[in-house]
Protein backbone atom coordinates (compact mmCIF):
# COMPACT_ATOMS: atom_id res chain seq x y z
CA UNK A 1 0.00 0.00 0.00
CA UNK A 2 1.49 3.35 -0.80
CA UNK A 3 -0.78 5.50 1.96
CA UNK A 4 0.96 6.82 4.82
CA UNK A 5 -0.40 5.99 8.54
CA UNK A 6 -1.00 8.14 10.82
CA UNK A 7 -1.49 8.97 14.58
CA UNK A 8 -4.99 10.49 15.42
CA UNK A 9 -5.20 9.22 18.99
CA UNK A 10 -2.81 9.46 21.72
CA UNK A 11 -3.73 8.88 25.23
CA UNK A 12 -0.91 8.35 28.49
CA UNK A 13 -1.77 7.34 32.37
CA UNK A 14 0.66 8.62 34.91
CA UNK A 15 3.91 6.52 35.39
CA UNK A 16 5.10 5.34 38.93
CA UNK A 17 4.87 3.07 41.48
CA UNK A 18 1.01 2.15 40.77
CA UNK A 19 -0.32 -0.09 43.22
CA UNK A 20 -3.60 1.39 42.93
CA UNK A 21 -4.28 -0.49 39.87
CA UNK A 22 -3.27 -4.15 37.16
CA UNK A 23 -2.04 -4.03 34.43
CA UNK A 24 -4.84 -4.29 32.55
CA UNK A 25 -6.58 -1.08 34.12
CA UNK A 26 -3.98 0.87 33.41
CA UNK A 27 -3.84 -0.04 29.58
CA UNK A 28 -7.61 0.99 30.04
CA UNK A 29 -6.56 4.74 31.08
CA UNK A 30 -4.45 5.09 28.21
CA UNK A 31 -6.66 3.47 25.72
CA UNK A 32 -10.00 5.44 26.77
CA UNK A 33 -7.63 8.81 26.43
CA UNK A 34 -6.63 7.89 23.07
CA UNK A 35 -10.36 7.25 22.08
CA UNK A 36 -11.19 10.70 23.21
CA UNK A 37 -8.78 12.55 22.19
CA UNK A 38 -9.09 10.58 18.74
CA UNK A 39 -13.13 11.55 18.67
CA UNK A 40 -13.58 7.98 17.74
CA UNK A 41 -15.95 5.45 19.27
CA UNK A 42 -14.19 2.23 20.68
CA UNK A 43 -15.90 -0.18 17.36
CA UNK A 44 -14.27 2.29 14.74
CA UNK A 45 -10.97 -0.25 16.47
CA UNK A 46 -9.96 -3.04 13.81
CA UNK A 47 -7.20 -4.80 16.25
CA UNK A 48 -5.19 -4.09 18.92
CA UNK A 49 -1.34 -4.37 19.38
CA UNK A 50 0.26 -4.93 23.02
CA UNK A 51 3.70 -3.94 23.56
CA UNK A 52 5.08 -5.46 26.94
CA UNK A 53 7.26 -7.68 28.57
CA UNK A 54 5.52 -11.28 30.06
CA UNK A 55 7.90 -11.97 32.54
CA UNK A 56 7.17 -8.92 35.12
CA UNK A 57 3.37 -10.21 35.26
CA UNK A 58 2.03 -12.84 37.28
CA UNK A 59 -0.70 -12.66 34.53
CA UNK A 60 0.26 -15.33 31.66
CA UNK A 61 -0.49 -14.20 28.12
CA UNK A 62 -1.09 -10.67 28.73
CA UNK A 63 -2.39 -9.91 25.44
CA UNK A 64 -5.91 -11.80 26.14
CA UNK A 65 -6.58 -10.25 29.29
CA UNK A 66 -6.10 -6.66 28.11
CA UNK A 67 -8.27 -7.00 25.39
CA UNK A 68 -11.54 -8.05 27.21
CA UNK A 69 -11.24 -5.49 29.81
CA UNK A 70 -10.65 -2.89 26.97
CA UNK A 71 -13.80 -4.41 26.00
CA UNK A 72 -12.28 -5.22 21.84
CA UNK A 73 -13.52 -8.92 22.18
CA UNK A 74 -13.81 -10.56 19.24
CA UNK A 75 -10.95 -8.11 17.77
CA UNK A 76 -8.14 -9.70 17.36
CA UNK A 77 -5.04 -8.61 19.16
CA UNK A 78 -1.03 -10.08 19.84
CA UNK A 79 2.01 -9.14 22.16
CA UNK A 80 5.49 -8.22 20.90
CA UNK A 81 8.14 -8.28 22.92
CA UNK A 82 11.74 -6.95 22.22
CA UNK A 83 12.98 -6.19 26.10
CA UNK A 84 12.43 -2.33 26.30
CA UNK A 85 11.73 -1.76 22.96
CA UNK A 86 8.06 -3.88 22.63
CA UNK A 87 6.18 -0.56 23.07
CA UNK A 88 8.25 0.37 19.60
CA UNK A 89 7.51 -3.02 17.91
CA UNK A 90 4.16 -2.62 18.67
CA UNK A 91 3.82 0.28 16.80
CA UNK A 92 6.06 -1.54 13.88
CA UNK A 93 3.87 -4.56 13.49
CA UNK A 94 0.26 -2.07 13.84
CA UNK A 95 2.17 0.21 11.25
CA UNK A 96 2.66 -2.87 9.07
CA UNK A 97 -0.51 -4.79 9.35
CA UNK A 98 -1.73 -0.86 8.18
CA UNK A 99 0.39 -0.88 5.30
CA UNK A 100 -0.49 -4.10 3.89
CA UNK A 101 -3.57 -3.71 3.98
CA UNK A 102 -4.75 -6.06 6.79
CA UNK A 103 -6.48 -3.34 8.94
CA UNK A 104 -7.70 0.52 8.77
CA UNK A 105 -7.54 1.49 12.49
CA UNK A 106 -5.43 0.23 14.63
CA UNK A 107 -4.95 0.62 18.94
CA UNK A 108 -1.19 0.09 19.94
CA UNK A 109 -1.11 -0.43 23.70
CA UNK A 110 2.30 -0.29 26.02
CA UNK A 111 1.57 -1.48 29.30
CA UNK A 112 3.41 -2.73 31.96
CA UNK A 113 4.02 -3.40 35.99
CA UNK A 114 7.16 -3.88 37.24
CA UNK A 115 6.72 -2.30 41.16
CA UNK A 116 5.67 -5.86 41.95
CA UNK A 117 8.98 -6.83 41.47
CA UNK A 118 12.04 -6.55 44.32
CA UNK A 119 15.30 -4.60 42.72
CA UNK A 120 17.12 -7.82 43.15
CA UNK A 121 14.64 -9.44 41.29
CA UNK A 122 14.52 -7.21 38.88
CA UNK A 123 18.37 -6.51 38.37
CA UNK A 124 18.53 -10.60 37.69
CA UNK A 125 15.86 -10.48 35.46
CA UNK A 126 17.29 -7.67 33.38
CA UNK A 127 21.05 -8.66 33.72
CA UNK A 128 19.49 -11.88 31.91
CA UNK A 129 19.06 -9.75 28.71
CA UNK A 130 22.41 -10.14 28.66
CA UNK A 131 24.15 -13.14 27.13
CA UNK A 132 23.17 -15.71 30.07
CA UNK A 133 25.38 -18.62 28.61
CA UNK A 134 29.00 -16.42 28.83
CA UNK A 135 28.30 -13.62 30.88
CA UNK A 136 25.05 -13.71 33.39
CA UNK A 137 27.10 -16.42 35.30
CA UNK A 138 29.56 -13.16 36.22
CA UNK A 139 26.22 -11.74 37.72
CA UNK A 140 26.28 -8.74 35.21
CA UNK A 141 23.64 -6.52 35.58
CA UNK A 142 21.94 -4.08 32.77
CA UNK A 143 23.36 -0.66 34.77
CA UNK A 144 27.02 -2.97 34.58
CA UNK A 145 26.17 -3.08 30.76
CA UNK A 146 25.80 0.24 30.22
CA UNK A 147 28.66 1.10 33.08
CA UNK A 148 30.82 -1.49 30.67
CA UNK A 149 29.69 1.33 27.61
CA UNK A 150 30.59 4.55 29.58
CA UNK A 151 34.20 3.29 30.47
CA UNK A 152 35.09 2.78 27.37
CA UNK A 153 33.34 5.70 25.78
CA UNK A 154 35.15 7.75 28.97
CA UNK A 155 38.49 6.25 27.94
CA UNK A 156 37.92 6.69 23.82
CA UNK A 157 36.67 10.27 23.96
CA UNK A 158 37.35 11.76 27.42
CA UNK A 159 33.94 11.82 27.89
CA UNK A 160 33.39 12.99 32.00
CA UNK A 161 31.10 12.02 34.89
CA UNK A 162 30.25 15.58 34.84
CA UNK A 163 28.93 15.38 31.01
CA UNK A 164 27.03 12.27 31.92
CA UNK A 165 25.42 13.98 35.11
CA UNK A 166 24.00 16.75 32.59
CA UNK A 167 22.30 14.20 30.92
CA UNK A 168 20.27 13.73 34.16
CA UNK A 169 20.12 17.12 35.59
CA UNK A 170 18.45 18.43 31.69
CA UNK A 171 15.70 15.59 32.16
CA UNK A 172 14.63 16.10 35.77
CA UNK A 173 14.25 19.53 34.61
CA UNK A 174 12.04 19.07 32.13
CA UNK A 175 10.61 15.81 33.92
CA UNK A 176 9.61 18.51 36.56
CA UNK A 177 7.31 19.88 34.01
CA UNK A 178 5.49 17.09 33.13
CA UNK A 179 2.44 16.06 34.54
CA UNK A 180 2.97 11.85 33.66
CA UNK A 181 6.23 11.82 35.02
CA UNK A 182 7.17 9.93 37.86
CA UNK A 183 9.92 12.27 39.36
CA UNK A 184 8.53 15.79 39.11
CA UNK A 185 11.77 17.26 40.87
CA UNK A 186 14.97 19.42 39.47
CA UNK A 187 18.17 18.23 40.83
CA UNK A 188 21.44 19.22 40.69
CA UNK A 189 24.35 18.14 39.19
CA UNK A 190 26.22 18.18 42.83
CA UNK A 191 23.51 16.01 44.38
CA UNK A 192 23.59 14.20 42.11
CA UNK A 193 27.23 13.03 41.90
CA UNK A 194 27.27 11.91 45.52
CA UNK A 195 24.58 9.30 44.75
CA UNK A 196 24.90 5.80 45.58
CA UNK A 197 27.04 3.74 43.22
CA UNK A 198 25.48 1.04 41.25
CA UNK A 199 28.03 -0.02 38.70
CA UNK A 200 31.21 2.11 37.98
CA UNK A 201 30.98 4.87 36.90
CA UNK A 202 26.97 4.85 37.21
CA UNK A 203 25.58 6.52 40.52
CA UNK A 204 22.09 6.39 41.47
CA UNK A 205 21.30 9.43 39.68
CA UNK A 206 22.36 7.77 36.02
CA UNK A 207 19.70 5.63 35.93
CA UNK A 208 16.30 5.05 35.10
CA UNK A 209 13.57 3.97 37.64
CA UNK A 210 11.02 1.30 36.96
CA UNK A 211 8.03 1.70 37.21
CA UNK A 212 3.94 0.86 36.39
CA UNK A 213 2.74 2.49 33.16
CA UNK A 214 0.64 2.75 29.90
CA UNK A 215 0.34 4.43 26.86
CA UNK A 216 -1.63 4.47 23.63
CA UNK A 217 -1.59 5.74 19.89
CA UNK A 218 -4.40 4.90 17.83
CA UNK A 219 -3.05 4.45 13.87
CA UNK A 220 -5.27 5.01 10.96
CA UNK A 221 -4.79 4.72 7.16
CA UNK A 222 -3.58 7.96 5.36
CA UNK A 223 -7.68 7.34 4.21
CA UNK A 224 -9.16 6.69 7.18
CA UNK A 225 -6.87 9.24 9.13
CA UNK A 226 -7.71 11.83 6.99
CA UNK A 227 -11.63 11.08 7.15
CA UNK A 228 -11.20 10.78 11.13
CA UNK A 229 -9.09 13.25 11.92
CA UNK A 230 -8.05 17.24 11.53
CA UNK A 231 -4.22 17.24 13.22
CA UNK A 232 -3.28 13.94 12.29
CA UNK A 233 0.81 13.13 12.86
CA UNK A 234 2.24 11.08 10.00
CA UNK A 235 4.76 8.32 10.34
CA UNK A 236 7.14 9.00 7.89
CA UNK A 237 9.74 6.74 8.44
CA UNK A 238 10.06 3.65 10.38
CA UNK A 239 13.60 2.03 11.04
CA UNK A 240 14.52 -0.74 13.28
CA UNK A 241 17.48 -3.42 13.28
CA UNK A 242 19.61 -5.59 15.64
CA UNK A 243 22.77 -6.11 17.30
CA UNK A 244 24.37 -8.97 18.60
CA UNK A 245 22.85 -10.07 21.92
CA UNK A 246 26.50 -10.50 23.70
CA UNK A 247 28.84 -7.59 24.36
CA UNK A 248 31.42 -9.96 23.11
CA UNK A 249 30.76 -9.77 19.85
CA UNK A 250 30.07 -6.24 19.29
CA UNK A 251 32.49 -4.50 17.24
CA UNK A 252 33.02 -1.54 19.20
CA UNK A 253 31.27 -0.99 23.11
CA UNK A 254 30.88 3.08 22.83
CA UNK A 255 27.71 2.89 20.77
CA UNK A 256 24.88 0.83 19.25
CA UNK A 257 25.20 -0.43 15.66
CA UNK A 258 20.98 -1.10 15.79
CA UNK A 259 20.39 2.35 16.40
CA UNK A 260 22.58 3.55 13.63
CA UNK A 261 21.38 1.19 11.24
CA UNK A 262 17.54 1.78 12.40
CA UNK A 263 18.42 5.69 12.29
CA UNK A 264 19.55 5.51 8.45
CA UNK A 265 17.09 3.79 7.28
CA UNK A 266 14.45 6.19 8.89
CA UNK A 267 15.94 8.89 7.64
CA UNK A 268 16.12 7.14 4.21
CA UNK A 269 12.15 6.35 4.29
CA UNK A 270 11.28 9.55 5.49
CA UNK A 271 13.82 11.40 2.68
CA UNK A 272 15.30 13.77 5.69
CA UNK A 273 18.65 14.03 7.96
CA UNK A 274 19.35 14.18 11.01
CA UNK A 275 19.52 18.05 11.11
CA UNK A 276 16.02 18.31 9.86
CA UNK A 277 15.02 16.95 13.51
CA UNK A 278 13.28 19.23 16.08
CA UNK A 279 12.35 17.28 18.94
CA UNK A 280 13.30 14.13 20.25
CA UNK A 281 12.49 11.16 22.69
CA UNK A 282 15.61 9.13 23.36
CA UNK A 283 15.97 5.94 25.24
CA UNK A 284 18.12 7.08 28.07
CA UNK A 285 17.52 3.80 30.23
CA UNK A 286 21.19 5.59 31.50
CA UNK A 287 22.40 8.74 31.04
CA UNK A 288 25.42 7.27 28.79
CA UNK A 289 22.60 5.67 26.96
CA UNK A 290 21.48 9.44 25.62
CA UNK A 291 25.10 10.75 24.81
CA UNK A 292 25.71 7.45 22.70
CA UNK A 293 22.06 7.98 21.26
CA UNK A 294 22.98 11.41 19.86
CA UNK A 295 25.99 10.23 18.20
CA UNK A 296 24.36 7.01 16.52
CA UNK A 297 21.71 9.61 15.76
CA UNK A 298 23.91 12.18 13.76
CA UNK A 299 22.71 14.98 16.41
CA UNK A 300 26.58 15.59 16.53
CA UNK A 301 29.80 13.48 15.41
CA UNK A 302 30.96 10.51 16.88
CA UNK A 303 32.91 11.22 20.13
CA UNK A 304 31.15 14.28 20.70
CA UNK A 305 28.18 13.68 22.94
CA UNK A 306 29.57 14.72 25.92
CA UNK A 307 30.80 18.12 24.95
CA UNK A 308 26.95 18.11 23.25
CA UNK A 309 24.85 18.00 26.74
CA UNK A 310 27.50 20.40 28.26
CA UNK A 311 27.08 22.74 25.36
CA UNK A 312 23.12 22.26 26.47
CA UNK A 313 22.77 21.73 22.33
CA UNK A 314 19.61 19.44 23.61
CA UNK A 315 17.88 21.78 25.38
CA UNK A 316 14.76 23.32 24.17
CA UNK A 317 16.55 26.35 22.56
CA UNK A 318 19.70 24.08 21.52
CA UNK A 319 20.25 22.21 17.96
CA UNK A 320 17.69 19.39 18.92
CA UNK A 321 15.53 19.20 21.61
CA UNK A 322 15.98 15.87 23.60
CA UNK A 323 14.00 13.73 26.11
CA UNK A 324 12.12 17.33 27.05
CA UNK A 325 9.56 15.16 28.64
CA UNK A 326 11.74 14.03 31.32
CA UNK A 327 13.13 10.79 29.16
CA UNK A 328 13.31 7.13 31.03
CA UNK A 329 15.45 8.91 33.23
CA UNK A 330 12.13 10.96 35.23
CA UNK A 331 9.48 10.36 33.47
CA UNK A 332 10.03 6.25 34.53
CA UNK A 333 10.28 3.48 32.53
CA UNK A 334 7.49 1.04 32.03
CA UNK A 335 9.22 -1.09 29.99
CA UNK A 336 6.44 -2.09 27.52
CA UNK A 337 5.24 1.48 27.78
CA UNK A 338 8.38 3.40 27.37
CA UNK A 339 8.15 3.34 23.40
CA UNK A 340 4.41 4.13 22.58
CA UNK A 341 5.03 6.69 25.68
CA UNK A 342 7.83 8.30 23.36
CA UNK A 343 5.61 8.12 20.09
CA UNK A 344 2.87 10.30 21.82
CA UNK A 345 4.95 12.88 23.42
CA UNK A 346 6.08 13.43 19.82
CA UNK A 347 2.80 13.40 18.21
CA UNK A 348 1.76 16.00 20.95
CA UNK A 349 5.40 18.19 20.25
CA UNK A 350 4.21 17.91 16.87
CA UNK A 351 0.02 19.32 17.25
CA UNK A 352 1.87 22.29 19.51
CA UNK A 353 0.47 20.86 22.76
CA UNK A 354 3.12 20.48 24.65
CA UNK A 355 2.60 23.41 26.91
CA UNK A 356 5.80 24.84 28.82
CA UNK A 357 7.52 22.24 26.96
CA UNK A 358 6.67 23.11 23.65
CA UNK A 359 9.40 23.03 21.27
CA UNK A 360 8.92 26.12 19.08
CA UNK A 361 7.86 25.06 15.03
CA UNK A 362 8.54 21.45 15.60
CA UNK A 363 7.51 20.06 12.72
CA UNK A 364 9.78 16.90 12.37
CA UNK A 365 9.83 14.44 15.44
CA UNK A 366 12.10 11.34 15.94
CA UNK A 367 11.43 8.00 18.91
CA UNK A 368 14.89 6.13 19.29
CA UNK A 369 13.56 3.06 21.43
CA UNK A 370 16.52 0.92 22.44
CA UNK A 371 15.22 -2.98 23.83
CA UNK A 372 17.97 -4.50 26.25
CA UNK A 373 21.39 -3.48 25.67
CA UNK A 374 21.16 -2.19 21.88
CA UNK A 375 20.41 -5.74 20.79
CA UNK A 376 17.18 -3.95 19.34
CA UNK A 377 16.72 -0.59 18.03
CA UNK A 378 13.10 1.01 16.53
CA UNK A 379 13.64 4.63 14.97
CA UNK A 380 10.78 6.42 14.17
CA UNK A 381 10.17 9.77 12.68
CA UNK A 382 7.38 11.55 12.94
CA UNK A 383 5.90 14.81 10.83
CA UNK A 384 3.21 16.90 10.47
CA UNK A 385 1.31 18.14 7.10
CA UNK B 1 29.04 -30.49 31.88
CA UNK B 2 28.17 -27.69 31.52
CA UNK B 3 26.30 -26.68 34.82
CA UNK B 4 29.66 -26.97 36.26
CA UNK B 5 30.32 -23.00 34.49
CA UNK B 6 29.29 -20.19 36.27
CA UNK B 7 28.17 -19.29 40.22
CA UNK B 8 24.78 -19.89 38.82
CA UNK B 9 24.52 -21.40 35.61
CA UNK B 10 21.32 -20.65 33.24
CA UNK B 11 22.18 -22.76 30.64
CA UNK B 12 23.26 -26.21 31.51
CA UNK B 13 22.84 -27.87 28.53
CA UNK B 14 24.56 -26.83 24.88
CA UNK B 15 26.94 -28.39 22.73
CA UNK B 16 29.77 -27.10 23.74
CA UNK B 17 29.28 -28.48 27.37
CA UNK B 18 33.06 -29.67 27.46
CA UNK B 19 34.13 -26.28 27.71
CA UNK B 20 33.52 -26.84 31.56
CA UNK B 21 35.66 -30.20 31.42
CA UNK B 22 38.92 -28.54 30.28
CA UNK B 23 38.61 -25.38 32.51
CA UNK B 24 38.37 -27.63 35.15
CA UNK B 25 41.50 -28.99 34.23
CA UNK B 26 42.90 -26.19 33.63
CA UNK B 27 42.46 -25.58 29.91
CA UNK B 28 40.57 -22.59 28.07
CA UNK B 29 39.35 -23.59 24.82
CA UNK B 30 37.75 -21.94 22.14
CA UNK B 31 36.10 -23.57 18.97
CA UNK B 32 37.30 -23.92 15.36
CA UNK B 33 34.77 -24.97 12.82
CA UNK B 34 36.57 -27.86 10.47
CA UNK B 35 35.16 -27.20 7.53
CA UNK B 36 36.45 -23.97 7.51
CA UNK B 37 39.17 -22.91 10.07
CA UNK B 38 36.91 -20.35 11.53
CA UNK B 39 37.80 -19.59 15.64
CA UNK B 40 35.57 -18.15 18.09
CA UNK B 41 35.74 -17.37 21.44
CA UNK B 42 33.37 -17.99 23.05
CA UNK B 43 33.01 -21.51 21.57
CA UNK B 44 30.45 -21.85 19.36
CA UNK B 45 29.24 -25.30 17.93
CA UNK B 46 27.64 -24.04 14.50
CA UNK B 47 30.31 -21.46 12.48
CA UNK B 48 29.05 -18.24 12.16
CA UNK B 49 30.70 -18.13 8.95
CA UNK B 50 29.86 -21.03 6.91
CA UNK B 51 27.42 -22.37 9.04
CA UNK B 52 28.79 -26.00 9.50
CA UNK B 53 27.74 -27.99 12.47
CA UNK B 54 31.64 -29.40 12.57
CA UNK B 55 33.37 -28.41 14.94
CA UNK B 56 36.74 -28.78 17.32
CA UNK B 57 38.00 -27.44 20.57
CA UNK B 58 41.31 -25.25 20.37
CA UNK B 59 43.23 -24.66 23.57
CA UNK B 60 44.02 -20.60 23.91
CA UNK B 61 46.33 -19.00 25.68
CA UNK B 62 44.37 -16.83 27.58
CA UNK B 63 46.53 -13.49 27.18
CA UNK B 64 44.58 -10.42 26.49
CA UNK B 65 43.88 -6.55 27.27
CA UNK B 66 41.43 -5.28 29.34
CA UNK B 67 38.73 -3.66 26.72
CA UNK B 68 36.72 -1.99 29.48
CA UNK B 69 35.44 -3.02 33.12
CA UNK B 70 32.73 -1.89 35.81
CA UNK B 71 32.74 -2.55 39.42
CA UNK B 72 29.00 -3.87 40.03
CA UNK B 73 27.59 -2.59 44.11
CA UNK B 74 24.00 -3.03 43.39
CA UNK B 75 24.26 -6.62 42.46
CA UNK B 76 21.01 -9.56 41.35
CA UNK B 77 19.52 -11.77 43.13
CA UNK B 78 21.90 -14.88 44.02
CA UNK B 79 25.65 -12.55 43.55
CA UNK B 80 24.74 -10.62 47.22
CA UNK B 81 27.20 -12.48 48.64
CA UNK B 82 30.01 -11.83 46.59
CA UNK B 83 29.08 -7.87 45.99
CA UNK B 84 30.94 -5.89 45.16
CA UNK B 85 32.57 -7.08 42.74
CA UNK B 86 34.69 -6.15 39.66
CA UNK B 87 33.80 -7.00 35.59
CA UNK B 88 35.88 -7.02 32.75
CA UNK B 89 35.93 -7.67 29.13
CA UNK B 90 38.75 -8.50 27.62
CA UNK B 91 39.78 -8.57 23.87
CA UNK B 92 41.81 -12.41 23.78
CA UNK B 93 45.15 -12.25 22.12
CA UNK B 94 43.85 -14.97 19.93
CA UNK B 95 40.65 -12.88 18.89
CA UNK B 96 37.34 -13.09 20.71
CA UNK B 97 36.44 -11.13 24.06
CA UNK B 98 35.92 -12.77 27.42
CA UNK B 99 33.82 -11.32 30.33
CA UNK B 100 35.22 -12.38 33.93
CA UNK B 101 35.67 -10.99 37.53
CA UNK B 102 39.16 -9.46 37.77
CA UNK B 103 41.40 -12.32 40.69
CA UNK B 104 43.47 -11.36 43.17
CA UNK B 105 46.77 -10.72 41.68
CA UNK B 106 45.31 -7.14 41.07
CA UNK B 107 44.80 -4.55 43.29
CA UNK B 108 41.20 -2.15 42.49
CA UNK B 109 43.55 0.86 42.20
CA UNK B 110 45.50 -0.90 39.58
CA UNK B 111 43.16 -1.65 36.53
CA UNK B 112 43.48 0.35 33.70
CA UNK B 113 41.75 -0.24 30.45
CA UNK B 114 44.45 -1.16 27.88
CA UNK B 115 46.53 -3.00 30.26
CA UNK B 116 47.80 -6.67 29.68
CA UNK B 117 45.78 -9.68 31.53
CA UNK B 118 45.89 -13.11 31.92
CA UNK B 119 42.84 -15.01 31.42
CA UNK B 120 43.05 -18.22 33.92
CA UNK B 121 40.86 -21.21 34.69
CA UNK B 122 39.76 -21.24 38.58
CA UNK B 123 37.58 -23.41 40.74
CA UNK B 124 35.41 -22.33 43.57
CA UNK B 125 37.51 -23.78 46.25
CA UNK B 126 34.60 -22.44 48.90
CA UNK B 127 31.67 -25.04 46.90
CA UNK B 128 30.93 -28.35 47.81
CA UNK B 129 29.84 -29.01 43.99
CA UNK B 130 32.01 -28.31 40.95
CA UNK B 131 31.92 -25.04 40.21
CA UNK B 132 34.12 -23.13 37.64
CA UNK B 133 34.92 -20.06 36.10
CA UNK B 134 37.60 -18.20 34.90
CA UNK B 135 39.30 -15.00 36.12
CA UNK B 136 41.23 -11.76 34.95
CA UNK B 137 44.86 -11.73 36.26
CA UNK B 138 48.57 -10.22 35.93
CA UNK B 139 50.16 -12.16 32.75
CA UNK B 140 51.81 -14.97 34.00
CA UNK B 141 49.58 -16.19 36.53
CA UNK B 142 48.82 -19.62 35.58
CA UNK B 143 46.71 -22.07 36.90
CA UNK B 144 46.67 -24.39 39.66
CA UNK B 145 44.55 -27.31 41.31
CA UNK B 146 44.17 -26.27 44.63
Amino acid sequence: MKGRVGIIGIGHGVFGRRSDATVQELAFEAFRSALQDAGIERDAVDASVIGSVPEYHKQRSLAGVVQEYLGLNPKPTWLTEVACASGSAAMRTAWMSIKAGVHDVVAVIGCQKMTELSTPEILALMGRVGEVQWESVFGTTFPAYYALFAKRHMHEFGTTREQLIEVAVKNHYYGARNPYALFRKEITLEKALVSEEVATPLQVYDCCANADGAACVILASEERARALSSNTVWLDGMGSATASMSVLRRPNLTGLPSAEAAAAEAYRMAGISAADVKVADVHDCFTIAEIMAYEDLSFCAKGEGGPFIADRQTYIGGKVAVNVDGGLKAKGHPIGATGVSMTCEIAKQLRGEAGERQVPDADVGLTHNVGGIGQYCFVQILRRD
Amino acid sequence: MFQWFGKINYSPFTKVGAFADHLKDGRLMGSRCTACGTTSFPPRADCEECMSGDFEFQEISGRAVLHTFTKIVAAPTGFEDVTPYIVGVVDLEEGGRALAWFGETIAEEEIRIGMELQVVPRIFEESEEIKVYYSLDRPGTSWSKV
